[in-house]
């Protein structure tokens, strides 16, 4: 089985994001890492695709030829890497990278395409159901259990109320919660292997797509402003000196929720 | 651009219309002149009168969809509709599984993109300007579309009050959905719904949730007893949620619900920014962790320092010798 996983390369989450304040971009300094939220997609399909004649591909988009974040899913396994970069790419919205991620997924021609259910960065939850769209497959979103049985996908959809069992047949989209599976260290020897694995990197005129219908000029949508959010007035911190739960107690009480 | 038409996918509830359905279609009457709904589902059509009381004229029936998951069928429905020539300036898709699917496959349908993570909602200069929550809350920007209409937004939860307008029930009009191919293979095969006592997470006027410092799975028992002795609901961070102590039905925050009760007790509970962006807009909050620098102490109306295998004991022996 042929499999294609997402992995989106962002700013390290423990540093604080900033906006920048004339382009209302992310700023973007310093080296990307894998989301890892797309850790759970990259053992998911490493479990999947682990048969004779398997293989795992990554596709990505990210400046500046980034690779950091793909040459750790590739430690962990994975086969190889799509990557398309390109300046005229910046700005752009979900509806443009996944047009430009459906590209480079069809030169991949894979079984199933893993993402997670949304990034640590944008967090849209958009983009892997326009992928699909546009790539005619059918899609089935939070998953917390995937098998595959023959061409067929099995999954566990969580849902408002639980969870609902839900087969799709191959080739599909499938989104994958946190928890789905618990994703691997890469081992040292999967580290040295990875820096000789192949990152295929792309331009969008490599896709066939024209500078207008991605990044920011062809993102139809801006950032008007951006302000501080009203901050809750500051409360009350004790320690606790066995006194604990009575206050809790007479607050409960004060707000006559008891 | 004045704002004439606008749409509402409907979210189902256990029974009618969910609370952010109620919520979506104020806001829309708020927005626009006419007021429009999406269904689907066998009960779709006995929410008209809901529906209607709400604001909406016409409920669009796309039918029973026979076990196949939302997304490409009601988007192939909306998207057939707006190419007859019936078209909205807006839609408001509620942020839930199934609202998710069908905005993003609409999004292609009509290439148009999608604003998501929408909490507010304004009209000036003519342009309907969405307003999101970024760095945990800490920040609001606001957003608007360029290019054309229809303009989809993704709304979350408790982002506005829902209020009846007592219009009579809405026109039920049945769409056909045209052949969506091999989009639309996906099938439900089973349902599992898991049991609640209690008041719904996201409508309880109390939550009392719980995190990774309760220290293990067995010891969420205080939680669910504390959620109880208050008649309140019991939640969770995303932490022991893929963790597998809890169902995913209990998570707070962003991936999770978006709760505003009159109280919320964080216990062991660090205050991730994803978590916040769930639970800030409460009314009151109460946390407890043995941390002094945790973030949940930056929103807490009341913080206690200290054990969570303390404090909780006590606290259940306390509203116990009250009851
Ligand atoms: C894309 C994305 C989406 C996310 N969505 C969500 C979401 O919807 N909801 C969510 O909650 N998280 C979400 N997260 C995860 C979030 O970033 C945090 O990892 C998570 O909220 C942490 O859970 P926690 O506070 O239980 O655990 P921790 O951060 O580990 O905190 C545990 C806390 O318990 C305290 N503690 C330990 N022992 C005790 C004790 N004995 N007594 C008292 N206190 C104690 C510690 O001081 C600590 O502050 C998301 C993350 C990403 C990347
Ligand atoms: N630039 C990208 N490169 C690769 N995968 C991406 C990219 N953007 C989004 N994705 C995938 O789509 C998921 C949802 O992204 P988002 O719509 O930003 O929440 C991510 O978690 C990734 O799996």
């Amino acid at each position: 089985m042929n499999v294609v996983v997402c992995v989106k390369q962002i700013p390290d989450p423990a540093v604080p994001g900033s906006l920048d304040p004339t382009t209302h971009n992310l700023v973007r300094t310093g080296k990307l890492i894998m989301d890892d939220s797309d850790s759970y997609g990259v053992e998911m399909a490493l479990q999947l695709a682990s048969g004779e004649g398997d293989e795992v591909t990554l596709v990505s988009m990210a400046p500046n030829g980034e690779v950091s974040g793909l040459r750790t899913a590739l430690a962990m396994g994975a086969s190889k890497a799509i990557l398309v970069s390109d300046d005229a790419l910046r700005g752009s919205d979900a509806l443009s990278t996944a047009k430009v991620l459906s590209a480079a997924v069809r030169r991949a021609d894979p079984d199933l395409v893993i993402a997670a259910t949304e990034s640590t960065d944008g967090y849209t939850g958009t983009m892997p159901v326009q992928l699909a769209e546009l790539l005619g497959l059918p899609s089935v979103t939070f998953a917390k259990a995937v098998s595959v049985d023959g061409s067929t996908v099995k999954v566990q959809r969580q849902t408002e109320a639980g969870y609902d069992e839900v087969e799709v047949p191959l080739p599909a989209v499938v989104t994958v919660t946190a928890g789905v599976v618990e994703p691997r260290y890469p081992s040292f020897k999967g580290i040295m292997a990875a820096k000789s694995k192949p990152v295929d990197v792309l331009g969008i005129a490599d896709l066939g797509l024209e500078p207008s219908q991605v990044g920011a000029s062809g993102a139809r949508q801006e950032v008007v402003d951006v302000a501080d959010a009203e901050a809750r007035s500051a409360g009350e911190i004790v320690v606790d000196e066995g006194d604990g739960a009575d206050r809790i107690v007479a607050f409960l009480e004060q707000i006559k929720v008891i | 651009m004045a704002v004439d038409k606008v749409w509402v996918l409907v979210a189902a509830g256990e029974s009618g219309p969910a609370p952010i359905t109620l919520e979506l279609l104020s806001e829309a009457r708020r927005l626009g002149t006419t007021v429009e709904a999406v269904a689907w589902g066998p009960g779709a059509a006995s929410m008209a009168a809901t529906l209607g009381e709400y604001g909406a004229s016409t409920l669009y029936d796309v039918g029973d969809l026979d076990g196949a998951l939302p997304g490409p069928p009601v988007a192939a429905a909306m998207a057939a509709m707006v190419e007859s020539g019936n078209a909205p300036d807006v839609v408001l898709v509620p942020a839930t599984y199934d609202g998710r699917d069908v905005a993003g496959r609409l999004s292609v349908r009509l290439d148009r993109p999608v604003l998501t993570n929408v909490t507010g909602l304004a009209v000036e200069g003519g342009d309907v300007l969405s307003q999101h929550l970024v760095f945990g809350g800490n920040q609001v920007v606001r957003a608007r579309f360029t290019g054309p209409t229809p303009h989809i937004f993704v709304v979350r939860a408790k982002s506005f009050a829902a209020e009846p307008a007592g219009g009579p029930p809405a026109a039920v009009e049945a769409l056909s959905v045209p052949d969506t191919g091999a989009t639309g293979t996906a099938r439900i095969v089973e349902r599992h719904v898991e049991e609640r006592t209690g008041p719904k997470l996201d409508e309880a006027t109390v939550v009392v949730s719980g995190g990774r410092g309760l220290g293990g799975a067995e010891h969420y028992a205080m939680i669910e007893e504390l959620a109880k002795l208050l008649n309140g609901a019991p939640g969770a961070s995303r932490a022991i949620v893929d963790a597998g102590w809890v169902p995913y039905s209990h998570q707070v925050g962003q991936t999770g619900k978006t709760v505003k009760p009159t109280v919320y007790l964080a216990c062991g509970i660090s205050g991730a920014t994803q978590h916040l962006v769930g639970m800030k807009g409460s009314k009151h909050i109460v946390a407890v962790n043995k941390d002094q620098d945790a973030p949940i102490f930056s929103v807490a109306d009341l913080g206690i320092v200290g054990d969570v295998h303390k404090v909780l004991p006590a606290l259940i022996e306390a509203l116990k010798a009250k009851a």
